[in-house]
């Protein structure tokens, strides 16, 4: 009898531990945004639309206004995914339907996992010494005001961070496409490029939506590496190659050294935004994506 | 005519694919070159001293970034240790209910986790830990990140044991065995290489991350292996180096970097080598 | 013939709300093999789950009637005590690829928590490996992996592991579907010798293999049980014309 009564607590306890550890995961977010929610409230109701509408961040004054940091968060996303996508389209399409297996494909692959590992301060880093020097240069040579750090940094560099992101969903639903289609227009005597043009990308149309909006959402949230080449400035960006914010940089600039109130609460409402906005897209995306699974079976 | 036709036809198809070619060899360049600069101004800096001895003060050559190695060392066991036994515990919920309307919600919640910017995972630990305590702290900086790797092994977790034919925990049920039994004596061991995998990834993941560190583990500069003391991380120590204006502690971060970036890759290496086929 | 040591009483069993098997009522004489047969759907390998209640496992199902095991009626049991004590051979090889053979043989007592001294382990592990014409194969190198063996060996490792446990009864769900003619003929002349000391019942698409080493055989169509008998009856004058269009051939 008393190794079944061992067994049948055994039994119940391990069975509550599968549920409470996935409980714990809801918990956890639920939680996250309900502290963010809750710590960005007198600033909400401080500050209200004027938050967002307006562009002077001045924490001496307690003034605060975020329309620079969205505006730059934009920009410099905007602008890496617009960088990024020849490029991530381009190893999407070589992994996906050119070399789906082979050395070349081991390398390019190899490429990609290897850009993926790079630490985002490592990016910054290099951005910071190399890339930044690079850009003055041009910016002499162009004739403009050579700040060399700024929003197009910051949009290279992050374009390069998400390019694996995007290229390893990309290479996915591209491979997913059934093969009978492509077969049924080979046999009418189409080219590669024109399967590719007229089946191919058509078909993993939603799928490659998907992967730039989660591109889009990584973008978003980057900090270390915008933080080190952005130029941290509070003011509204005049163009694109002048020094700006976004606002996962303002918060990672000034959040510890925040002793005002409303300025730390002003601050984590800006992580509320980067939250909500985040998790918005990543249900969007990943729901579009596991949508194409099931109908390609 | 007709010929002509497929002729450009054929040119416009080759191209295209060279076009294709061309366009993802380009993405060599700045790899080469982040690993060029990070190899010429960083391994000249490696040596024993370098990876042992603490940060001199501002003014004194030599001295090294053991605080950084070891700091980073104790977030990693304490980030594992936290989202390890969480991470493995969900997927095989995950796995072992695949329909249910719970699993539906588990599976959003580790979508959005994913997805949250590392930022604001900080934020969140500052919130939940460093205020309540009244000080950083090496936890709160292992809770942030244990938040970024649980997604990564539950769902190499949930893949995994998903791939194991539902015949060999027939098997086990057929002898008697307790349901608990089954999981954590077949199950689970059989899809080790798979589950470990994950945590290898995690781990790597992790490691580089500095973000969510910035307001929880802090820096430090002395060596501390104390969970609830502030502690020095390689990728805090990078972003305040390279941004610091003296010569010697940019030569630190390089060194760091170079550091950090083979330690990553090895993982690496390592998690393809123990993938299961 | 030998006295019932397992009897099935109007058994139903429904998955949602499909009927899949209907009414079935079959006693099986211990020390004998019986072959359960029929066409794939009709219900025969539900029915061998019925008896160690493997059919838990599945959500959604319902079960009406009694399954008695000398006397007991099993669903009154403790399903995982009375899981020990009727042992199950399933379609594929499935020995646990973590553990060695000798584990393998020993996983019934290691996943019930049972501890046995070093002495008795080796015994049962020779005793079962014997009992399943394995042991002179894999003797040389029991602390190696089971998966490494041939699929007719990893078929009879099963079988081992099954047998280690003392069953009074062993199910096989069509337990050589899956292995070449070689280790089919092992496997059955293994079974002929196993029956002096378990009851078999065994699920079979062969008709052939039935007839060769079953005493008893059932034909079950659409979940119905049309008619049983000693297997030399059955091959010889079967009473329905399904039964015997299905064993000469026709269908199926």
């Amino acid at each position: 009898m008393q190794p079944r009564k061992r067994q049948t607590i055994g039994e119940w306890i391990f069975k509550a531990s599968l549920v409470l550890s996935g409980g714990l995961i809801v918990a956890v977010l639920g939680l996250m945004c309900l502290t963010l929610l809750t710590h960005a409230w007198p600033s909400i109701v401080a500050l209200k639309w004027k938050f967002v509408t307006t562009n002077t961040w001045d924490p001496i004054t307690s003034t605060f206004g975020a329309e620079a940091f969205v505006i730059g968060t934009l920009l410099t996303s905007l602008l890496a995914l617009f960088i990024s996508l020849p490029f991530s389209l381009s190893v999407s399409i070589f992994l996906g339907e050119y070399a789906q297996r082979g050395i070349l494909s081991e390398v390019f692959k190899a490429m990609i996992n290897m850009l993926a590992g790079i630490p985002s301060v490592i990016y910054g880093f290099w951005g910071l010494f190399v890339l930044v020097p690079w850009i003055r240069t041009f910016q002499i040579w162009v004739g403009i005001p050579p700040f060399g750090i700024g929003i197009f940094t910051a949009a290279l560099i992050l374009a390069l961070m998400i390019i694996p992101y995007a290229a390893a969903i990309g290479r996915d639903v591209i491979a997913m496409v059934p093969n009978e289609l492509k077969e049924g227009a080979y046999s009418l005597g189409a080219t590669r490029m024109e399967v590719l043009l007229t089946i191919v990308l058509p078909t993993a149309r939603s799928g490659l939506f998907a992967g730039t909006l989660l591109s889009f959402g990584r973008a978003i949230g980057e900090t270390m590496a915008v933080t080190m080449v952005i130029g941290n400035s509070n003011l509204l960006p005049t163009s694109i190659f002048a020094p700006g914010n976004t606002m996962a940089s303002v918060i990672a600039n000034e959040f510890s050294e925040a002793t005002n109130a409303i300025h730390v609460s002003s601050l984590i409402e800006l992580a509320l935004y980067l939250f909500v906005i985040t998790a918005i897209i990543n249900i969007i995306g990943k729901w579009i994506i596991q949508r194409t699974e099931v109908s390609h079976g | 005519m007709r010929t002509g036709h497929e002729t450009w036809r054929q040119c416009k198809n080759n191209a295209f694919h060279g076009l294709i070619i061309l366009f993802s060899a380009i993405l060599f360049l700045p790899l080469a070159a982040i690993i060029f600069h990070i190899l010429k101004n960083g391994l000249h800096v490696l040596s024993w001293e370098f990876l042992t001895a603490l940060p001199k003060p501002m003014g004194e050559s030599g001295g090294g970034v053991g605080n950084a190695i070891a700091g980073t060392l104790l977030l990693i066991v304490l980030s594992s240790l936290i989202a390890i036994p969480i991470g493995i515990f969900t997927g095989v919920y995950l796995s072992e209910n695949t329909h249910g309307k719970f699993s539906h919600i588990i599976h959003v919640a580790v979508d959005m986790l994913q997805g949250t910017p590392s930022i604001v995972i900080g934020i969140a630990a500052y919130i939940w830990i460093v205020k309540p305590m009244g000080h950083f702290s090496a936890f709160s900086g292992g809770v942030a990140l244990a938040l970024m790797m649980l997604p990564v092994i539950i769902k190499s977790t949930e893949e995994t044991l998903k791939r194991i034919p539902n015949t060999l925990k027939e098997a086990a049920l057929a002898l008697g065995a307790p349901y608990y039994r089954t999981m954590l004596q077949i199950i689970i061991p059989t899809g080790f290489q798979g589950i470990l995998t994950g945590v290898l990834l995690g781990i790597a993941r992790v490691s580089g991350e500095s973000a969510p560190l910035l307001f929880t583990a802090f820096g430090n500069p002395f060596l501390n292996l104390n969970m609830n003391k502030t502690v020095q991380a390689l990728p805090l120590l990078i972003f305040n180096y390279a941004t610091s204006p003296y010569e010697d502690w940019q030569a630190y971060a390089w060194g760091s970097s170079c550091l950090l970036l083979i330690f990553i890759l090895s993982l690496t290496l390592l998690t393809k080598a123990i993938r299961p086929q | 013939m030998n006295p019932d040591i397992l009897t099935i009483e109007h058994l139903n069993f429904w998955i949602a709300d499909q009927h899949i098997v209907k009414d079935l009522s079959l006693s099986f004489p211990e020390n004998t093999i019986t072959a359960i047969m029929g066409p794939s759907g009709c219900g025969k390998t539900t029915m061998l789950r019925c008896i160690n209640r493997m059919h838990e496992l599945i959500e959604n199902t319902r079960v009406e009637g009694k399954i008695k095991l000398s006397g007991e009626n099993i669903f009154k049991l403790n399903a995982m005590a009375l899981r020990r004590r009727i042992g199950m051979v399933f379609q594929r090889p499935n020995p646990f690829p973590t553990m060695s053979i000798y584990n393998n043989v020993l996983a019934g007592y290691i996943l019930n928590g049972i501890s046995l001294s070093r002495k008795e382990k080796d015994q049962i592990v020779q005793e079962a490996l014997t009992q399943a014409a394995l042991w002179d194969e894999v003797k040389e190198g029991l602390h190696r992996k089971g998966t490494f063996l041939s699929g007719g060996q990893q078929q009879r490792l099963c079988i081992a592991r099954a047998l280690a446990m003392k069953p009074k009864i062993l199910l096989l769900d069509e337990p050589t579907s899956a292995l070449d003619p070689k280790a089919t003929a092992h496997i059955e002349s293994l079974l002929m010798e196993l029956k002096d000391t378990v009851t078999v019942i065994m699920v079979t698409h062969n008709i052939a293999q039935a007839s060769r080493i079953s005493n008893q055989t059932a034909f079950m169509y659409l979940g119905e049980l049309i008619e049983h008998g000693t297997t030399e009856r059955m091959f010889t004058v079967p009473k329905d014309k399904r039964t015997e269009e299905y064993l000469s051939g026709k269908f199926g």
